[in-house]
């Protein structure tokens, strides 16, 4: 027997391509959810690997909350522009002008939690059966038992005691009317295999992954982009800093880090060496222990 | 760099977790702020020190309960390889996360109590890891400070196991002596155990050869989707798209399409921008033929010179998976690679007691039971025998009616 064997970025590549054909070949109407984030970008490029030269067989699926990094609309603007796909987004200041959601008040709210019932509302709306989502699961340790293929019912719930068995590679996206699947083509992903992939690939990101200076506070220990969203007072004190993202959620609970790193070189070596997880930096993580299971359980991505 | 998946089954008792949160520690798979979390959690070893197997416990049911349910994967890398651990629950009660777990392993590691030997649930895992066709496998004798770092008591073991292994046609088989919560033999080699004289885990781990599944002759490409752009300037265009199963495809290969047997031969090969001359198992692409032929998602291409077997009547062995038992009057799916088709288990041969692998007939299939059937299916499929490729040689069987997925299948053998 020969001793062919792939280069473990090849192999990421090719097991995301197959699991995002099986979405194209077991559903009638999928979405592929676009946060403006790496991960969702990596999704981009991965399903222009899938299908080109033809195109997408499903549209992308923005929630916006409002609170978004304005580099982060511009970045999904001109990306969507560059493919020539669809692009559908969901706001979630009509859920608040439906009177659907109510705006958390105080110094920690944030639209973070809103978020799940527009997109629970837009995936209803538009009927889709598989919303393609860019979770891994060494993201956090609920995420390391979800299935690629991971079904939620009508409320969006994620039930963890009666996952389906996902065997060899083998995606079983058989459902109900009501029921829909949320796909994870980048499960086996790390965030450097991420930051790898992107390099080798020459994936252009938005610019707050790099390191550049901005008027920050602290909230709860960490460095928070200074924005109108934060409801700063009096006692907050403004910082100049240089500071890079390493995710792209909301301003009001993406948290900074201070960093130099303003090349994907220096951010790779960053990682490498890196002592805080990625998830370490979202706040909405750091309720409980179990934060993430409970908010997975309520339809979150 | 590549990537070894593998697979760890054992119990609590075992120390299993403990294994994995070692490797996991010891490799500096563990960022600031999880240790944080691991050192406010309230559960320490007897002595103070971190407990290492909270570092493999997802759910708050498993936390609560103390132990795990489910199958969770864990990634760590060094600078040789990256891994991809499918942890599970090694009670009998677990038996279909461990067949989920050991499906996409290419190495699985048994876990041995040294106190213990041999038991009935290291029979038990062994028998899956060969039901499963797993080529590779380590048996870690653990918690060896529990008994002096004895070679005698390591060595009977062995000695054991050996004949264990021969039963089951495990032929690649090692032996580590080790202790999780100590850290002997894991990742650095131990000095308490100095008549040890191969490899730390951590250490066969990184280097062992696994081989590729890139046999030519066993070549098989099942389409999962048809690019037709049908635009102006790609009017004509045509790609078959999916992901090599086994073995190479190469441009001018004659091939057969399977379902209905029309012959072609292949004039591009594609991923993307690139358009190599060849491409192998575990590749996803997009393959275009000379002549224009009715390929539709399902469809098998295969090498003309290599065909699989095709049959509507198959032996398989089955493991089951669903709370509700099999129904032997009832049409399920049966999915295999990107085909899915009717079917009805019309014989149950018999069902293995994997607690002593004695083979016994029986009229029901429960719950984690698993034995040899009779596969009828609606329409002729073109499988592989397991035993020779795990990718076309496997199937999933759905419930019609509530669409889980209730059964794994190995394909053993096509019914005359």
């Amino acid at each position: 027997m020969s001793r062919y064997n792939l280069d473990y970025l090849d192999e990421l590549e090719a097991e995301a391509i197959h699991i995002l054909r099986e979405v194209a070949g077991q559903f009638e109407k999928p979405a592929l959810l676009f946060s403006g984030g790496k991960d969702s970008i990596t999704l981009v490029r991965l399903a222009e690997k899938a299908f080109r030269p033809g195109k997408f067989p499903f549209p992308l699926v923005h929630i916006d909350t409002g609170h978004n990094f304005e580099e982060t609309i511009d970045y999904r603007d001109r990306m969507i522009e560059r493919i020539g796909e669809r692009l559908i987004v969901g706001h979630v200041q009509d859920s608040i002008d439906q009177g659907k959601v109510i705006e958390q008040t105080g110094k920690n709210a944030s639209r973070n939690a809103l978020q799940t019932v527009t997109l629970l509302d837009t995936i209803s709306a538009h009927g889709f059966d598989a919303c393609i989502g860019g979770a891994r699961r060494d993201e956090e340790k609920a995420r390391a038992k979800e299935r690629i293929f991971s079904v939620r019912d009508e409320f969006g719930q994620w039930d963890p005691k009666r996952q389906r068995p996902e065997l060899w590679n083998i995606y079983n996206g058989r459902i109900h009317k009501g029921e829909n699947v949320r796909v994870f083509p980048i499960s086996n992903w790390t965030e450097l295999d991420v930051w790898n992939y992107i390099r080798r690939e020459g994936i252009e990101l938005p610019s707050i992954y790099f390191a550049h200076e901005r008027d920050c506070i602290v909230r709860n220990g960490q460095w928070m982009a200074a924005s109108p969203f934060l409801n700063m007072d009096e006692e907050d004190v403004v910082y100049h800093k240089k500071v890079r993202f390493r995710t792209v959620g909301d301003m009001s609970c993406t948290a900074a880090v201070e960093s130099d790193a303003d090349q994907i070189d220096d951010i790779i070596a960053e990682i490498s060496a890196s002592k805080i997880s990625e998830r370490g930096a979202r706040l909405d993580d750091k309720v409980s222990e179990a934060a993430m299971e409970d908010r997975k359980k309520g339809g979150y991505f | 760099m590549n990537i070894l998946k593998f697979f760890t089954a054992g119990s609590v008792d075992d120390g299993k977790s403990t294994l994995i949160g070692r490797m996991l520690y010891d490799t500096g798979s563990i960022l600031a702020d999880q240790l944080e979390a691991l050192q406010s959690s309230n559960r320490k070893n007897d002595d103070g020190t971190i407990d290492l197997a909270i570092l493999t416990d997802g759910l708050r049911a498993e936390r609560e309960q103390g132990i795990t349910i489910d199958v969770a994967y864990k990634y760590f890398q060094t600078d040789k390889r990256k891994f991809i651990i499918a942890d599970t629950p090694g009670h009998i009660q677990y038996t279909r996360n461990m067949v989920t777990g050991a499906s996409t392993a290419r190495l699985a590691i048994i876990l041995i109590d040294a106190r213990n030997g041999v038991v009935e649930q290291t029979i038990r895992h062994s028998y899956l890891v060969s039901l499963l066709g797993i080529k590779h496998i380590v048996v870690c004798i653990n918690k060896m400070d529990m008994v002096d770092y004895s070679e005698t008591v390591f060595t009977a073991i062995t000695e054991k196991y050996r004949a264990l292994a021969a039963q089951l046609n495990l032929n690649d088989v090692n032996f580590i002596p080790v202790s999780a919560l100590k850290g002997d033999n894991v990742v650095q080699k131990s000095e308490r155990m100095v008549w040890y004289e191969g490899q730390s885990l951590l250490h066969f781990l990184e280097t062992v050869e696994i081989e590729a599944n890139d046999d030519a002759r066993l070549s098989r490409f099942p389409v999962q989707w048809v690019i037709r752009p049908q635009t102006d300037e790609l009017h004509d265009y045509r790609g078959y798209a999916g992901r090599i199963a086994a073995g190479t495809f190469r441009v001018n290969d004659r091939v057969t399409v399977l379902p209905g047997g029309s012959s072609s031969v292949i004039s591009k090969i594609e991923m993307f921008d690139q358009q190599p001359q060849e491409a192998h198992a575990g590749q996803s692409v997009t393959i275009h033929l000379e002549d224009d032929i009715d390929i539709s998602r399902g469809d098998l291409i295969v090498n003309a010179a290599n065909q699989p077997l095709q049959s509507k009547m198959i032996e398989a062995d089955l493991c089951w998976m669903d709370a509700r038992a099999l129904d032997t009057s009832l049409t399920y799916f049966l999915q295999h690679n990107s085909k899915l088709t009717r079917c009805k288990i019309s014989e149950i041969i018999y069902k293995v007691d994997i607690n002593t692998l004695e083979k016994h007939s029986s009229d029901e299939f429960k719950l984690n039971d698993i034995g040899r059937v009779v596969i009828k299916t609606a329409d002729e499929l073109p499988f592989d025998l397991y035993d020779e490729s795990r990718e076309n040689g496997a199937a999933i069987l759905v419930d019609s009616r509530n669409n889980l997925t209730v059964g794994a299948v190995m394909f053993r053998a096509a019914v005359a």
